[in-house]
């Protein structure tokens, strides 16, 4: 492409975003759909349009696993490897698109027609293996599956047509028609009761704001993104900082390993999650509100625009919401582009203003200093659900469930070794032994409660209840059988933290690295007994010196299980009878000098003495 | 009773640690009364006959022969110290990491500027040690028991841990002998 139509390209995308700096994201992202790369001169163009620095938007373009500079496939095949779908077939997907498309993991054929990739949790984990064409998910893969999307993507590149029969729910929307399931395996009092549109946020503007907190905090709702931090406390900050405009954020950035119930809640209950987002914007005084979903479900993009139509057109959003003069609220759906770590609020403002995705130093915190620098309210899209039914039902009916630290229900997305895998509402302060019952798990040998960053726990904890006291949960359970290898599963979860590190702190971007070589090693049956508590020891200190939350979570995987499952990794390591290191490999040290001096070292002669 | 036997040897260093070694000046005699040199570069004794006490590790591995060398060292010493920063942490020899030892053998036998090597040959022959993919420091291959850092580590440092480690009494060098800025 000539250097001319790239720049109109990007003038004409810089220009349907105001030329705004804060815009960069979906300049970058259209830039990027149309022209298959930001490519050099792209970024120059971007960077001239928007008058920034052209390092500010390389540094934006190579943050993002969705934005490339160099150029893509028509077709980009992202195979999700996280540890379920690779329990469940991971490799021989991969294998099966390899020898199809006659390139290996990373690359592109050489027609530029496909480009295949891995990328971390799509949120599909209920029924995986799971892939992303484009931006159409497929489900359920095989290898025979593999050759069979390939083949039909060569007679017919539209990956929509994949899809031949529709998912349920609204799965099979006119504007989803996707094969997604949503695997609603128990729809509970509150996030999944029966809708009533409206109705909340009439409730809530015919009493004041501060009534409305007050509400939420007799409801003693809770962050439902793991954190737990108090919604109602939250929103008050918000209300009494000073500065305006204020803004609400809806985090529907779900990117922990394992967790898929937002993708349901907004499949199925996108009302009830824009009503939440409305009622906290009428609370804390803000006049418009953002949803930022993560670049994974851009399929269900187009449809949740139409229920926003849809709520404009009813007087659910716009100038004078449900008659109440003066308040006028508005929604806009901000895409990201594959980063985990904008799942953390001030990496999710950051990257709603066009930033890299790296998380700020607090204070100050969002509530008083957030996006665009004014006063702003992230909430999860659960929390949000619960608002919605808050103020429909009334606190008093909220509190009935859960515990009196965690009231109300929680959404789990179970997966792994369990006959029933899908998402759950359950009270909160329920037992893991429930959970798993309820799930045909019975056979669990070990839980992951919460996903890669959070507590890895066996049979004899069983009885430990889900709650913000106990196993606090963004809602990820993924279940394993006794023949999976704990180590094996630890080393998945490091190359998720491997990957998803941003790279500015050392103890995270070099720690992470380091944990993976160790358990690799001791999987390769190169371990010392010491090694364990080098771990441990290495894991401390990433902990300590991390300076973001991923960080900070980052060694939790081995640390939980060698605290839990100490003697499976002792099983694995041996020390060496005459004190050499077993992590080093001479056999292999000398590989490329062999090659190159083509000839065998002489150490393979060598006799111990 | 016989003398403890001590044990010292260069591997991929520059010798500028046993230069240090050798700066403790009119002391080796005082040490020449309580040990006995065994392997080393100043007794030229080239293989282990005996065990020893404590062995001296300068410079980290680079090839080879530097493993060879040092696993020998952990076999027939009770105690070994990381001497100098080659061996704590590969040194400068460590440099060459970031480089393919294909594009290091070239630049060293053929492209380099000064080199005159017409047939384009690079040295293969049987007696020379393979180098190995990095050049790794001493504890990354055997077990290490102390570190001694220091490019070198002064002649005063040296005494004081090998004097400490002959009585059997805890090293603990004061703060001035490992200082380096």
């Amino acid at each position: 492409m000539s250097e001319s139509s790239i720049g109109r390209v990007v003038e004409e995308v810089a220009r349907e975003f105001g030329r705004e700096r804060w815009r960069l994201m979906d300049i970058a992202r259209g830039v990027q759909q149309r022209l298959g790369c930001v490519n050099s001169q792209a970024m120059d163009a971007i960077a001239s349009w928007l008058n920034i620095s052209r390092v500010e938007v390389e540094g934006f373009v190579t943050f993002y696993s969705f934005l490339s500079k160099e150029p893509k496939g028509r077709i980009v095949i992202r195979l999700c490897d996280d540890v379920i779908d690779q329990m469940a077939g991971y490799e021989e997907v991969r294998r099966g698109f390899e020898a199809a498309l006659g390139i290996s993991l990373g690359q592109t054929t050489p027609d530029g027609a496909f480009t295949l990739e891995r990328t971390a949790c799509i949120g599909m984990c209920d029924q995986g293996p799971a892939a992303l064409v484009n931006d159409v998910v497929v489900t359920n893969l095989s290898s025979d599956k593999a050759r069979n999307i390939v083949r039909s993507l060569r007679e017919n590149p539209r990956p929509e047509r994949l899809v031949q029969r529709f998912g349920s729910g609204n799965n099979a929307h006119p504007l989803v028609r996707s094969m997604v399931e949503n695997n609603i395996r128990k729809a509970g009092p509150i996030v999944f009761s029966e809708q009533a549109r409206g109705e909340a946020i009439r409730k809530a503007v015919a009493i004041r704001p501060a009534e409305v907190i007050r509400a939420i905090k007799t409801a003693r709702l809770r962050g439902r993104g793991g954190a737990g931090f108090p919604a109602g406390m939250k929103w008050e900050f918000a209300r009494a900082a000073e500065g305006s405009p204020k803004y609400v954020i809806c985090n529907a950035d779900e990117g922990e390993p394992g967790t898929f119930k937002d993708r349901v809640l907004l499949t199925e209950m996108p009302d009830r999650v824009f009503a939440g987002l409305t009622i906290a914007g009428y609370a804390i005084g803000a006049s418009e509100g953002i949803v930022y979903l993560r670049a994974e479900y851009a399929y269900l993009r187009r449809y949740l625009e139409h229920i926003l139509d849809r709520r404009r057109a009813d007087g659910l959003l716009g100038q004078k919401i449900c008659g109440k003069a003066g308040f006028n609220f508005d929604i806009r759906i901000q895409m990201g582009a594959g980063a985990y770590i904008c799942g953390e609020e001030t990496a999710l403002i950051n990257s709603c203003e066009g930033r890299r995705g790296e998380p700020r130093t607090r204070p100050p915190f969002p509530a008083q200093r957030g996006y665009l620098d004014c006063p702003t309210v992230v909430n999860n899209v659960e929390t949000l659900a619960c608002v919605t039914r808050i103020m429909e039902a009334g606190p008093a009916t909220f509190c009935e469930h859960g515990t009196p630290q965690s009231s109300g229900t929680k959404l789990l997305s179970v997966s792994g070794d369990c006959s029933l895998p899908g998402v759950y509402e359950v009270p909160m302060g329920i037992t893991l032994r429930d959970v798993l019952e309820m799930c045909g798990a019975d056979e669990a040998a070990a839980v992951q409660v919460g996903g890669p960053s959070r507590e890895m726990v066996g049979p004899a904890q069983y009885g430990r209840t889900i709650d913000y006291d106990d196993l606090a949960t963004g809602g990820a359970v993924l279940v394993f059988g006794p023949d999976r290898s704990i180590p094996k599963i630890v080393s998945a979860f490091m190359d998720f933290f491997v990957h998803e590190s941003c790279g500015e702190c050392t103890p995270c971007r070099v720690g992470t690295r380091l944990i993976k070589e160790q358990i690799d090693r001791i999987l390769a049956g190169r371990g010392e007994p010491k090694d364990i508590d080098e771990l441990l020891q290495l894991g401390e200190t990433i902990k300590q010196t991390s300076r973001c939350g991923l960080g900070q979570a980052s060694p939790n995987p081995v640390l939980m299980t060698i605290k839990g499952f100490r003697h499976v990794y002792e099983e694995l390591v041996s020390p060496d009878p005459h004190g050499y290191q077993r992590s080093f490999d001479l056999t292999e040290s000398v590989r490329e000098a062999e090659r190159i001096a083509g000839r065998r070292s002489i150490h393979h002669r060598e006799v111990r003495t | 009773m016989s003398k403890p036997r001590l044990a010292t040897c260069s591997l991929a260093g520059c010798f500028g640690c046993h230069m240090s070694i050798l700066d403790i000046d009119e002391r080796i005699l005082e040490l020449a009364e309580v040990i006995q040199f065994h392997k080393s570069p100043i007794t030229d004794i080239k293989t282990f006959t005996e065990h020893c006490r404590i062995g001296l590790v300068e410079g980290g591995c680079a090839n080879e022969e530097n493993v060879e060398v040092l696993r020998a060292f952990r076999r027939n010493c009770d105690i070994l110290v990381s001497m100098g920063d080659c061996a704590t942490m590969g040194g400068i020899p460590a440099l060459r990491n970031f480089v393919e030892i294909e594009e290091c053998l070239r630049e060293a036998y053929v492209d380099g500027p000064s080199t005159h090597n017409p047939d384009g040959v690079i040295p293969r022959d049987i007696e020379l040690p393979l180098l190995l993919d990095k050049v790794r420091p001493a504890h990354e291959v055997v077990r290490m028991d102390y570190f001694l850092p220091g490019c070198p580590p002064s002649a005063d440092t040296i005494w004081a841990a090998v004097t400490a480690l002959l009585s059997e009494s805890p090293v603990d060098l004061p703060y001035p002998l490992v200082k380096y800025d």
